[in-house]
Order: structure tokens, then C-alpha cells, then sequence
């Protein structure tokens, strides 16, 4: 193993991180490098340094330090019996690496996990390590994202939160059962015990920061978690009621999903067909609509169809709009900041600009066109001074009508 | 307006047509300065043209060049803070009406001071247009800036000598010495330059200098850490997840030819469809339906080739017994007596099975037998054919069948015996050590019960032997107990 070049270890062990479908990099303290040794600064916002033809950003070298594994989990193309290349890289290496590309601005820092290698613990101790090198051998000021393991020591786990900007720990399935099936190594309370101990030590720290200036940050950038969406039988429904338990219980700042994606040397218990990316979308999509729309849930779910799962074909803001046709039209010149930001097609950003700008002029439908991105699909759910969608909101074929046209191009493919 | 504001035009010379020329494209102060003595002189925005750096101010060359001089009691110049950030930023924009617009807005917003309100009004959307543009390639700029590294000056002192990072970039509006602060903050210990052809940054680690536009040849051509990012870039790329618009979305095209991991994107491309298709034969097995007899299973398992078991000289090997069995025992694999005759368990250990299951007063007759494995893994040693231990992927890969028995015979206790036979009905390895001895609860509603493998026992002798040969006694008994509970 030794033989490999540090080339070749990259092209392995960036492979096996590419299912990982988080990569942000905001939200964390802000810093620079100015007056210390080395490089490096976080501004707040997080900074996608490039993109790759999947569309999703790169900003942060993601990397394994190993894809040896001990675990068996069916989904993870680094199970003990998958027959994938493996590689290791040496904490070192991996330092190297992190200070090569930062310098030459093709990232905003790092994002490590790893298989499990001789114990939890031991592979745990190695995370940190690379961390520990870069903050205080090499002064790094840049983003950390460590992905820590439930079953190390939560003394481990703290030190890898002193160095780190984010850590996560993947709840991996939004059910037990699934969990149970495909996960047969992890447990379901040692994973959500794992989250409580990382939240009560954010509270921790936040706490002694209040007193003491100088008291450690812990994890400024908050603790997440990742899903993968549609390896077990979870409906749309499960997964959000999962999601919103973990935002409620664990003080998350996200839930990351990842499509069950097609590996190499697939375990034969995986459902052969992989989820449509869409579903993965609209859950991003749902996630969206609890954090920043003031949805409960259960209004989330709402939403869903008699199967428990979002609609693929519209998003899910509409799709509770379809099912709730009686709280439209929304007038626009004297709707409250909730009811607008039901309306589907209208964003945040858009219902900001209509509450400022109604302040000024009493507005009609070419002012919201203008303060909108597609007037189409607001039109039927409000009213302005010269636009009353009566008949609109009570056509049937409401849904057919504001539905994307792709959708209908596939019938005539066939 | 009152007859003192009236007089106060008296020092504007009516009809004449102001030329402000800009000592450089980003020179935000300069404007205001100029635009709050041109609102208090009163001058509208249609007789001022604003000039920058190398525009055409030859077309002013009528216009009075000379500013007027407000009036001492000229009313102070009203601008609010959110009209300030803005025009800050849409100043350095390379439309060359900005300045303009900029003026109009501040006239403006004397008469009306809420303008900036209205998101409805056109100049107030343009100014957020502008501003939008140059936050957003402020942001490509710290995003797609790609330095590379020069060894030079080898005599530089400090931990960083001799190397020196210098980066080109093509920004579309004036926003270079903007976001010096930025590059500066995050690289301060790094000796880098970064060349525009609108002008360059010099950082030294300790002073910040500008220099003259530059051109592409003057910035080096490669580094080898290139080939690393360029490595990382195809590896974190899913082909199962192609998603070209997305990407164009966030990185156009423009910025392609100056970032060096751009020019595998075609070939990432135009090979994602094969390398998915790869992923998903390698990965998914195409199982076909699965048949829902045994008779069927029985069938299909001879043709079977998901794993290389099935493709050695083999028979395959089906499970036996009444076809509502309640109780089904599962061993590891054929050997070489039962792939000869077709027949579970009718070798050595079968037939030690035989013996240990009369004692426990368990007719063989009434139990479904079958392996976690329907084919014989061996090596062939001259005639002889050695038997070997499937792997944790032939298991699995094999649950497909065992899971169609299940089904169909639906048992109301399945023995799994040894490892490898757990391991195919609840799909992790367990340790027997531990399991053994108590029911499992599994999916379907029935119960799984663990023991060793008896030709486990034949490989052991003496009180080792008597020991285990106990234990396994222990454990049929239990299951026969149990057996006779869930009949009712």
C-alpha cells in the first residue's frame, strides 16, 4: 500500500467521498489570518470554489483518510465486503494536501471522514489529528468539517469539535428498521446519543462564552446530519418527521440528503432501482419551507399524497397550495408576511420587495411581475387592485396548468 | 422653493451642460463629492456627463468643465444608507451609464427620501441590478481565482521564501482593488500577485501595492499541484448524478479558461452516461422477477452465475422438505457429497445432523433444509475438490434465493446454523457466541434461532468435542420446545 503515489490515494479516496452529498462551508466564526502564522480566513459566507458537471460545489477538499472499513453498511460502497480499491492516507498527507490546494484558492478548507479502521476510537484520534496539525502546527485559519464517529469516546468527539468549524455524525436511514437492515454495525441510540453529547457540549460552550472571553469555541459552524433517501422502504412523510425531530432535538443547523446513489459492487439487498434525483430535491425543497416559510411538519406533510411521499411532478409549496385552495387568493396590498409567503412563486427576497414597496403605491399585477420571477405561477394564488383570479383558483386542471411543461413533453417521447 | 433657494440658481448658469471626468473607473468618492455640489447647485441629471478613464469624453468637449461652487446656505445633500451601500457597489460596474444613473437617484431621492423603498421603480431596480452583477463577480472572484506557484527571488528571507503565488483573472467589472481586503485577509502570510487587465494587486506579506493592467503571457502558465486538483476534481464527480445545467449555472463558461480543473469537464461529460452504466452493471444485479415456487427457485438457481461460485463445475442445490415446514434449517453451503447428489445435508455433517436432530426428537422429515449458498465453493487440489468458505458478498448476493424460500415456505422458526448461515437470513455477520440460545425476532414475524454448524463439531475431538456437542444438543432442544409453543 505504501507503493501508492499520493495521487493515486487522492483519486481512491476522493471517489469514495463523492455519495456525501453535504460540502457548505458558512456559517462559522469569522476569522483571517492577519497577525498569526499561516494562511486562511472564513467570512461568514462559505464560497463554492468550483462546480462539478453533477452540479453540485466544491468547496471543500472531501476527502476519506481511509476507505478501509470495518462496518458492513449495504449502502456504502466502503463496506468490508465491497471489493473496491482501498487506500490510507497518513494525517500528514492529508495536511499537505489541505495547505497545497488552500493556497492555491481551490478551496475554503476541508471535510474529512473515514472508514473505520482497528476501532472507533482509534480512527477518531486520527480525524483530529489532521486537524490538530493544521491548527496548531500550521496556524490554518480555514474551514474544518470533521464527520465523527457514534461510537468513539465523546471525549474524542469534544477535542474534534475544539478544531472544527462543523462536525456531523450521518444518522444514515430516516428508520430504525432500515437502519437495522442495511446498517447492521450502527445502532440507532448510539448514533442519536452521539448527537446529544455534541449538543450539549455546544450549549456548553456557548454558555462559557457568554462569561469568559477567552473560553474555547466548540464547533462554531453548529453539528449536522445526512440521510440517504430511498435505500429503505421511509416515505417522504417518515423522513421529514425523522428531519424535524433531529432539527428539535438536536439543535441541527442541517439535514443533508443524499439520493441512494449507484455504487460499484452494490450489496444485493439494496433496491435495484435508484431513486429518482427529484425526490432528493423536493426534500431539499421541504427542508427549505420549515426553515425559512414558517411550515409546521405536519403542514409539510400535508402536502404529501395518499402514498405519504411529496409530489415529483410540482414542489411542495404548491402542492400545499393545490390542498388548500381556500386560503388563496392572497391580496397582496394587505396579506400578512405569513399568508405571502404561501403563495407559491413567491420567494423570501420577493415578499420583502412587496412589503417595502406596498408602503409606497397600491400595487397591481405589473408591479408584482416586476418584483417576482415568474408572474405565471403567483397569478392564480393572489389578488391585486386589477386581478381577481375567481375562476382560477377553482379549475381542476389547476394543477395540469401550472405543472412544469417538461413533464407533459414525455408523452409524446413515448 | 423659497426666493433664497431661488437666488442660489443664480450661480448655475442655465443650459449649461456639465463634463465631470473620473480619475478612475472605481473612484466612488470622487463621484459623491462631485454629485453632492452638482444636487446643491441644482443642476438636473440630463445636462451632466459623467467621463471615466479611456471613455469618450471627446463627445463632451462642449460641456463646462469647471464645477459650480454650491451656495454657503445650500441645503445639505440627502442620501440614505441603503442608497449609500448601493451605489458603493454599482460604481463598479462597467456599464458606463452608471454614474449617471447614480446621479439620477440622488436627485431623486431629495424630493422623494423613501425611494429606495420602492422596488417597483426602474432606477431603483437597476442600481440593485448593478449592484447584484458586481456582488455576484466579486463572489466568482474568490471563488475562481487560481494561483500558481513561482519559485523566484530564492534570496527572499522568511518561513515562505522564494515563493511567490501569482494568479490571472478576468474580472467583468471594476472590482479589483475592491476586494483586495479579501485575498489580503485570507493569504496574509503568502508572498501573491494577482494580474487583470484592468490593473494588478502586489502583497508582500506586509504591504499591499498596485501595478499597471497586465496581460495572460505575463502570468506563469502551470503548477504541478494542478494535476492533484485536476485528480480530485474528476474523483468527487458522480456520474450517476449528471447535471450540466446546474454547473453552467454557477460557473459559466467564461471562467472555464482560466481554471485548470475546467478542461476535463467535456470528457467528464461526455463518459458519465458509460461510467454510470458501469456502475450500475458492476453494482445493481440484474435479478430477474424471482420466481414463486420452489420448483421455479429450483430452476433458476442452475442458472445462477451472480457470483463466480456459479460459474466453477458445479451443481446447485435446493432446499428440501414440506413446502409448509415450520421449521426451516439453514447450513452454510453444498459440499462436495450433496452437489454430487444434488441433496442437502447428505454428507458427513449431514448425516451428524441426522443424529444430533433424533435426539432432540425432531423428524428431519417435517423441516425444510437448505444453505445459505446454493452452489459448492471449492478449489480443485489434483482430484480432489477442497472446500472453501463463501465470502460475505456471495452470502448476500445469495440471500436473494434463500429469501425467495423463505417466502414461500414462510416457517415459523428458521435455525440458522454457523455464521454464514445467520448472516444470509439477517444480513450482518453475529458473533454465535452470543446469539445462540435465544429466539431472534425477524421481519416477516417469525423467529431466528442460531447454533453452530455441525461439522463444526467434526472438526473438534475430545472434551472440546463432547462440549460443543452438548451446546448444540441445548439448542435444538430449546428450538424443539419452541416449536411445539408457536404450533400452539
Amino acid at each position: 500500500m505504501s507503493s501508492q503515489s499520493v495521487l493515486q490515494k487522492l483519486e481512491i479516496l476522493a471517489d469514495a467521498a463523492k455519495y456525501d452529498a453535504s460540502c457548505a462551508s458558512s456559517g462559522t466564526a469569522k476569522r483571517n489570518s492577519m497577525g498569526g502564522k499561516g494562511i486562511g480566513s472564513t467570512e461568514g459566507m462559505g464560497i463554492c470554489h468550483a462546480y462539478a458537471p453533477d452540479g453540485r460545489c466544491i468547496s471543500l477538499l472531501k476527502i476519506l483518510l481511509t476507505n478501509h472499513c470495518v462496518f458492513d453498511c449495504h449502502y456504502c460502497v466502503n463496506r468490508k465486503s465491497s471489493n473496491v480499491a482501498r487506500a490510507r492516507f497518513t494525517p500528514q498527507e492529508v495536511v499537505d494536501l489541505t495547505l497545497a490546494f488552500y493556497r492555491r484558492n481551490y478551496i475554503e478548507g476541508l471535510f474529512l471522514s473515514s472508514g473505520i479502521v482497528k476501532s472507533s476510537n482509534h480512527t477518531m484520534e486520527q480525524l483530529v489529528e489532521v486537524a490538530r496539525i493544521l491548527r496548531e502546527e500550521h496556524d490554518f485559519r480555514g474551514y474544518i468539517h470533521l464527520k465523527t464517529i457514534p461510537e468513539a469516546d465523546p471525549e474524542i468527539v469534544h477535542q474534534a469539535g475544539l478544531y472544527a468549524d462543523r462536525i456531523s455524525i450521518n444518522v444514515e436511514l430516516p428508520t430504525d428498521s432500515g437502519l437495522t437492515r442495511l446498517a447492521p454495525d450502527k445502532s440507532a441510540a448510539q448514533i442519536e446519543g452521539a448527537m446529544g453529547k455534541v449538543k450539549a457540549d455546544l450549549v456548553e460552550a456557548k454558555d462559557a462564552r457568554k462569561r469568559f472571553k477567552h473560553a474555547p469555541r466548540f464547533a462554531p459552524a453548529g453539528q449536522s446530519t445526512q440521510m440517504i433517501v430511498g435505500a429503505d422502504a421511509a416515505t417522504d412523510s417518515d423522513i421529514v418527521g425523522k428531519a424535524s425531530r433531529l432539527y428539535d432535538s438536536f439543535k441541527l443547523r442541517r439535514v443533508y440528503y443524499s439520493a441512494l446513489s449507484p455504487i460499484p459492487d452494490a450489496s444485493a439487498v439494496l433496491p435495484l432501482k435508484r431513486p429518482p434525483l427529484i425526490r432528493e430535491h423536493r426534500l431539499y425543497q421541504s427542508d427549505w419551507l420549515m426553515r425559512f416559510y414558517g411550515y409546521k411538519p405536519a403542514e409539510v406533510m400535508q402536502a404529501t399524497e395518499a402514498d405519504g411521499n411529496l409530489p415529483l411532478d410540482i414542489d411542495p409549496k404548491l402542492a400545499w397550495a393545490l390542498k388548500f385552495r381556500e386560503q388563496f387568493p392572497v391580496d397582496v396590498n394587505c396579506a400578512s408576511k405569513e399568508q405571502l409567503l404561501r403563495v407559491p412563486g413567491l420567494g423570501v427576497k420577493a415578499v420583502g420587495k412587496i412589503l417595502a414597496s406596498r408602503r409606497h403605491r397600491t400595487l397591481r399585477l405589473d408591479d408584482v411581475a416586476r418584483l417576482t420571477l415568474s408572474i405565471t405561477k403567483v397569478r392564480p394564488f393572489i389578488c391585486t387592485v386589477d386581478w381577481r383570479p375567481v375562476l382560477l383558483t377553482d379549475r381542476a386542471d389547476l394543477r395540469s396548468l401550472l405543472a412544469p411543461k417538461t413533464e407533459q413533453l414525455e408523452l409524446f417521447v413515448a | 422653493m423659497t426666493v433664497k433657494q431661488a437666488l442660489g440658481l443664480q450661480h448655475v448658469r442655465l443650459g449649461t451642460y456639465y463634463v465631470v471626468n473620473l480619475p478612475d473607473a472605481d473612484d466612488f468618492d470622487f463621484w459623491r463629492e462631485r454629485a453632492r455640489a452638482l444636487v446643491q447647485c441644482e443642476v438636473p441629471p440630463d445636462r451632466i456627463a459623467w467621463v471615466e478613464p479611456g471613455g469618450s469624453g471627446d463627445l463632451f468637449s462642449h460641456g463646462e468643465r469647471r464645477m459650480p461652487v454650491p451656495p454657503a446656505d445650500a441645503r445639505p445633500v440627502r442620501a440614505n444608507r441603503r442608497f449609500v451601500q448601493l451605489a458603493r457597489n454599482a460604481a463598479l460596474h462597467s456599464d458606463t451609464e452608471r454614474f449617471a444613473l447614480l446621479y439620477r437617484l440622488l436627485w431623486r431621492l431629495q424630493a422623494n427620501p423613501r425611494i429606495m423603498e420602492d422596488k417597483a421603480d426602474l432606477d431603483v431596480r437597476r442600481i440593485e441590478e448593478l449592484d447584484k452583477n458586481v456582488r455576484r463577480d466579486s463572489h466568482k472572484m474568490h471563488a475562481f481565482v487560481r494561483f500558481r506557484l513561482v519559485e523566484s527571488d530564492p534570496d527572499a528571507l522568511g518561513e515562505e521564501a522564494g515563493e511567490h503565488y501569482v494568479a490571472w483573472f478576468e474580472p467583468e467589472h471594476h472590482i479589483l482593488r475592491a476586494n483586495a481586503g479579501f485575498f489580503m485577509r485570507r493569504f496574509s502570510n503568502m508572498r501573491w500577485s494577482i494580474l487583470t487587465p484592468r490593473g494588478s494587486l502586489h502583497w508582500d506579506g506586509s504591504i499591499m501595492s498596485e501595478g499597471p493592467p497586465a496581460q495572460r503571457s505575463d502570468a506563469p502558465g502551470g503548477d504541478p499541484m494542478e494535476d492533484l486538483w485536476r485528480k480530485y476534481y474528476a474523483s468527487i464527480f458522480n456520474p450517476a448524478r449528471l447535471k450540466v445545467g446546474a454547473m453552467l449555472k454557477e460557473m459559466p463558461k467564461k471562467y472555464w479558461k482560466n481554471m485548470p480543473e475546467a478542461s476535463l469537464i467535456p470528457d467528464l461529460i461526455a463518459g458519465a452516461q458509460n461510467r454510470e452504466a458501469a456502475m450500475v452493471e458492476k453494482g445493481a444485479l440484474e435479478f430477474e422477477e424471482r420466481p414463486d415456487t420452489l420448483e421455479g427457485i429450483d430452476r433458476a438457481i442452475h442458472a445462477c452465475r451472480k457470483c463466480p461460485i456459479g460459474a466453477l463445475d458445479n451443481n446447485a442445490v435446493m432446499g428440501e422438505g414440506p413446502r409448509d415446514a415450520a421449521l426451516m434449517i439453514v447450513g452454510e453451503q453444498p459440499g462436495d457429497n450433496e452437489d454430487l447428489q444434488g441433496r442437502p445435508f447428505v454428507g458427513p455433517a449431514g448425516q451428524l445432523l441426522d443424529v444430533h436432530l433424533e435426539k432432540a426428537g425432531i423428524d428431519r422429515r417435517t423441516a425444510y433444509l437448505t444453505n445459505a449458498v446454493k452452489h459448492f465453493k471449492y478449489v480443485q487440489r489434483g482430484k480432489r475438490r477442497l472446500h472453501q468458505n463463501p465470502g460475505a458478498k456471495e452470502i448476500d448476493t445469495c440471500r436473494w434465493w434463500i429469501e425467495g424460500e423463505r417466502a414461500i415456505v414462510q416457517p415459523k422458526l428458521v435455525l440458522a446454523m454457523g455464521a454464514s448461515a445467520a448472516r444470509s437470513v439477517l444480513g450482518r455477520t453475529v458473533s454465535i457466541s452470543k446469539v445462540r440460545g435465544k429466539p431472534i425476532p425477524l421481519e416477516d414475524g417469525s423467529e431466528l434461532w442460531v447454533t453452530v454448524h455441525p461439522s463444526y463439531l467434526l472438526r473438534l475431538e475430545g472434551p472440546a468435542r463432547e462440549e460443543q456437542a452438548r451446546l448444540f444438543d441445548a439448542d435444538l432442544a430449546a428450538v424443539k420446545v419452541r416449536l411445539g409453543e408457536v404450533r400452539g
